[in-house]
């Protein structure tokens, strides 16, 4: 076989404009602080911690084909390791987050040897029970207030930064760098030899295994490697709320439901589906949320209108129309030379 | 020629649907075999339990000298065992050029820089460079069967097997194909070909067996075997009773 002299290309013109929006809203971000009051950085900071669960979540019922319903159970643990952190053996709040990414990282190691005997629905199942566990568990330590939960001591707060302005400051930057972590270890992860390995799985498990792809190690590494970055989020949410308890922390409602539906109407399977997802998502949320009832029938009609509509989400439904990506994942080849390939078969 | 695969009193039932009972199979080194036999005769489970994707209730399979009965379906396509599927089973959201560097990447333990140019090659001699590109999704199923052979090929096998190919192939794509195996086979790799497109197969393998009710019911010479009474008549449905 003679190999013909090609040329390989990553970026398409989409996916360079992409970058250059990112970059330019990036530093518009940073710079918040400074245009925003504190109602603007707190929002911020949330709808930050949501692209990052969903990213997360995305790579893990997306690609590697594992719908867990129960990631509730490590943004819980991170936020329970916080607490336990900083009361219990005193490190300070900031230096909890890396701490925490390694232990949920090693926690997640004995669950996945659990669950992922399950497949399917009883997969999902399984993920819930696990996170139901873990609740439970937490409701039994004392120390952290039990099942009625604990606040965060002053002092510990005071020592993140000097002045109250200065602290929100801290946490917000926190939050965006966290976020823009997890997305760049997302697209590192897409674009390695790994996320050859998990687009195809993506597409079908069957051709994957039969193609020589360890399936079974891929999903591991994605299931641990996810576990580490939601539990890095959840200490960091539970950092601004200040107070944890059981049930707000291991919410199947908050840290699962929200985060489908943003990963669902955005593009499930795709990087740029949860960013797409949660502000559709936020904007929904400012505009009714005065209205109650009304707005959980809005979340509703949105998501089965997508779902029916829109299979492949928003950003699907326009990657599809226009071949847009706004992060460079393809490997295009390009023939160089005029001479006409032979043809055979 | 000493034995690439071996299969030995290899058993397996779906239910009450018995597909392989005893079935014994040696295939040489460099050999091309062809598989027919009536729809639901087993030849596709056949495949599954050579690649892994079916166990089989009893018997043992070995490649290359070595037990792989129980080895997964990855550990042996990296062996050097490599399938294209009869229903097609493409990265459907990925490239057509994609598509193989996967197969090659993982199939053969190559880094992804290293096979590029390879792949790129073999589009070519598959018919799917200008189409390279394309999201395999949206090929047409004629494209999609190139590509589960192209994709076969990057994995750089010891054993093709091949599950109808040829269905669909107007006459001169047909003879461009048997070509394409051909050159595949003078590179020293074996074949396993199931072909309801006879002419193709008899063009292009060595032995020719008929798989009928769970076991081979003739073997042999594809010229004679084809002609066989009994084989005319279970599997083109000619009455053996003329004269």
């Amino acid at each position: 076989m003679s190999a013909p002299a090609i040329r390989i290309e990553h970026a398409t013109r989409s996916s360079r404009a992409g970058l250059v929006l990112f970059a330019v809203v990036f530093v518009v971000l940073v710079a918040a602080p400074w245009w925003g009051g504190r109602q603007h950085l707190r929002l911020l900071a949330e709808i930050y911690a949501f692209v990052a669960l969903a990213s997360l979540w995305n790579l893990l019922a997306g690609y590697a084909g594992l719908v867990s319903v129960g990631q509730q159970a490590y943004v819980g643990l991170g936020a329970y390791l916080l607490f336990a952190l900083a009361m219990l053996v005193g490190v300070p709040a900031l230096w909890t987050i890396p701490i925490i990414g390694i232990v949920a990282a090693l926690v997640s190691i004995p669950v996945a040897a659990l669950i992922f005997r399950l497949r399917g629905h009883y997969f999902a199942i399984g993920t819930w029970v696990v996170a139901e566990v873990f609740r439970l568990l937490a409701s039994q330590v004392s120390v952290l207030g039990g099942g009625s939960g604990i606040s965060l001591p002053v002092g510990i707060v005071l020592a993140i930064a000097q002045g109250r302005q200065m602290r929100e400051f801290v946490i917000y930057w926190l939050a965006l760098a966290l976020l823009v972590a997890i997305l760049a270890l997302v697209v590192w992860l897409l674009r390695s030899r790994y996320g050859l390995a998990l687009t195809a799985i993506r597409d079908n498990e069957l051709a994957a295994r039969s193609n020589g792809i360890d399936v079974g190690r891929v999903k591991l590494v994605v299931y641990v490697l996810t576990a580490a970055g939601t539990a890095m989020v959840g200490a960091l949410i539970f950092l601004q709320k200040l107070r944890i308890s059981p049930d707000t922390a291991f919410s199947v409602t908050d840290w699962t439901a929200i985060v489908i539906f943003i990963t669902v109407i955005g593009g499930i399977g795709r990087l740029e589906g949860p960013i797409i997802g949660a502000i559709v998502f936020f904007v929904l949320r400012e505009l009714l949320a005065d209205y109650g009832t009304v707005y959980l029938l809005t979340l509703g009609v949105v998501a089965i209108a997508v779902m029916l509509k829109a299979p492949q989400g928003i950003w699907g439904l326009i990657a599809g129309r226009f071949g847009w990506q706004l992060f460079p994942l393809e490997r295009r080849v390009v023939y160089l030379g005029g001479e006409q390939p032979a043809k055979c078969a | 020629m000493a034995p690439i695969l071996t299969l030995e009193r290899i058993s397996k039932r779906f239910g009450a649907v018995v597909v392989a009972t005893d079935i014994d199979l040696a295939l040489g080194d460099g050999e091309a075999l062809g598989i027919i036999g009536p729809n639901g005769a087993g030849k596709t489970t056949l495949f599954g339990i050579i690649t892994g994707t079916v166990a089989p209730d009893a018997g043992r399979v070995a490649f290359d000298g070595t037990d792989i009965t129980r080895l997964t379906p990855e550990r042996r396509c990296r062996l050097g065992i490599a399938r294209s599927f009869q229903i097609p089973q493409p990265f459907t959201g990925m490239t057509v050029f994609e598509n193989l560097v996967v197969a090659a990447a993982f199939g053969d333990g190559r880094g992804e820089r290293d096979v590029y140019a390879d792949c790129a090659g073999l589009l070519q001699r598959c018919g799917l460079a200008d189409k390279a590109n394309r999201v395999a999704g949206s090929l047409t199923l004629l494209d999609r069967k190139r590509l589960e052979l192209a994709r076969a090929l990057a994995t750089r096998p010891k054993l093709l097997l091949l599950d109808e190919v040829a269905g669909g192939l107007v006459e001169h794509e047909c003879a461009e194909l048997v070509a394409l195996i051909k050159d595949v086979r003078a590179t020293g790799v074996s074949i396993i070909w199931i072909e309801h497109v006879v002419h193709a197969l008899l063009a292009s393998v060595d032995r020719l067996v008929v798989l009928h009710g769970g076991g081979f019911i003739a073997a042999g010479d594809p010229h004679i075997v084809i002609r066989s009474p009994q084989v005319r008549e279970i599997y083109m449905g000619i009455a053996a009773a003329e004269p």
